[in-house]
């Protein structure tokens, strides 16, 4: 899988050269776009199923449960690369739910706003009431911060939290961790957790049973993606050294919109699609950035993902799908990129 | 030719040639001098600075023009300066009064950097 990924990088970036193309322009090739995969972990070996199939938990069972993430809002963005980023949340909101088993709540891992306007977060909370899922939980993404370090996101979702607006929850037996690495930026460098908020996550880690299902989930990513973008955070080492003891952990992450993801032991790392817009894969273009596609195609580079735990897994099952499914099932998707 | 010029060039040519050598700090004598003019533009695209470095006068203004897609900020390293979220098309200036290096930084995107040495 890592292979097919790395020569549909490569072949975007020669594509790319010999269009001429910059990250603004269009984007023919869609095949890399998020597929509906899903992975489970079955006595530590990964078992793939196709997404239509996957089982209808009803709410409740033997503390079976899902919730989904979404991420990248930005609403008040109003460029080419999408110009009614609230439509394409109404979308998604639509899809979830649409979805066959309702989700216990949703996460969002920031970038709710562009600008970080009163009138985007209010927005924002308009489209979210229409949700079949009452609770929402936020993690602030830099677009968030850029007035008054944060103060007005704090205010509106940050009630209870610590900090810069960090917190913890647990729900049916999966503690959950919000941890914001977007705030004290330092120039030069990528996200950080700051020394104050690391020290508070030991702390409220220690003496869980190591059984404990952990979902961490943060604006950036917590592993190193592509420095040069600062698709990164600095101290995430630190943080993750913090839960190596735990059986099951599950890193949720947004920022590059775009789905990534990792299996290193027993951490599961996922970077979510965007609900506004695509940005290009690492160094295929000259910067990140909103990457215009085709209008056809936007919604099927913008998704959500499902998050199902079953009692008796050993890991969460991530199930990433865009707002529009491509038509052609996901093995054609993965056979190569392919010229519209 | 401005006024200056003018006014220069009816003058006798020894007269020239003596306030040439006793006025070495004449504006048309200083061939590399970057921005003797007030304003100095940097501007912001691709989350970059361009020029990343810019040397300037002390006194200068220096404006950052944001023409990217996305909204930047600029902020001083040590404090000296900190812009409003500038969306596109938006700018911010700054007056540099002292002498001295300023690097400085987009706080939403910290890896984009740049500096302001005054002379």
């Amino acid at each position: 899988m890592p292979d097919k990924k790395q020569d549909l990088i490569d072949q975007k970036l020669q594509d790319l050269n010999n269009d001429g193309v910059d990250r603004r322009g269009f984007l023919k090739c869609m095949a890399w776009a998020g597929t509906g995969l899903v992975w489970t972990l079955s006595g530590g070996i990964p078992v793939s199923r196709a997404f239509a199939k996957t089982p209808h938990r009803s709410a409740g069972k033997g503390g079976d449960f899902s919730f989904v993430q979404i991420s990248d809002s930005h609403i008040g963005f109003n460029k080419p690369a999408n110009p009614d980023v609230t439509a394409t949340l109404q979308t998604a909101i639509n899809k979830i739910n649409a979805m066959p088993h309702k989700p216990d709540f949703i996460i969002h891992t920031g970038d709710l706003s562009q600008l970080s306007k009163p009138s985007e977060f209010d927005t924002l909370d308009q489209v979210l009431k229409g949700a079949s899922a009452k609770q929402t939980y936020f993690v602030p993404g830099e677009h968030d911060m850029l007035t008054d370090n944060g103060e007005q996101f704090l205010q509106r979702y940050g009630k209870g939290t610590k900090g810069s607006g960090w917190y913890s929850f647990d729900h049916k037996g999966v503690h959950f961790v919000g941890l914001v690495n977007v705030a004290n930026l330092k120039g030069g460098g990528m996200g950080s957790l700051g020394h104050e908020q690391l020290e508070w996550l030991e702390d409220d880690v220690k003496g869980r049973s190591a059984s404990t299902p952990i979902v961490l989930f943060a604006h950036i990513p917590l592993w190193t993606i592509y420095p040069e973008w600062g698709w990164g955070t600095d101290d995430s080492e630190q943080a993750l050294s913090y839960v190596k003891r735990f059986g099951s952990v599950t890193v949720l992450n947004g920022h590059i919109h775009q789905i990534m993801q990792k299996i290193e032991g027993k951490v599961s790392f996922h970077t979510a699609m965007s609900t506004a817009f695509p940005q290009p894969a690492p160094g295929t273009a000259p910067s990140a950035g909103p990457m215009k596609v085709p209008a056809d195609q936007l919604q099927r580079v913008l998704g959500i993902t499902d998050v199902q735990y079953v009692v008796s897994g050993s890991s969460l099952a991530i199930v990433d799908s865009p707002l529009v499914n491509s038509g052609a099932s996901s093995s054609a998707n993965e056979s190569g990129p392919t010229r519209s | 030719m401005t006024r200056k010029t003018l006014w220069l060039a009816s003058l006798p040519a020894p007269v020239l040639i003596a306030m040439l050598l006793l006025f070495p700090g004449s504006p048309r004598l200083k061939a590399n001098d970057q921005n003797s003019s007030a304003n100095t533009e940097i501007t912001i695209d691709n989350f970059s600075f361009g020029p990343q470095t810019v040397k300037v006068p002390a006194g200068a203004t220096v404006t950052w023009i944001n023409r990217d897609d996305i909204p930047h900020t600029v902020v001083s390293t040590e404090g000296v300066f900190k812009s409003k979220v500038q969306d596109t098309n938006e700018k911010f200036s700054y007056t540099f009064t002292k002498a001295g290096t300023y690097p400085y930084y987009c706080s939403v995107h910290p890896k984009m950097t740049g500096q302001v040495i005054v002379q």
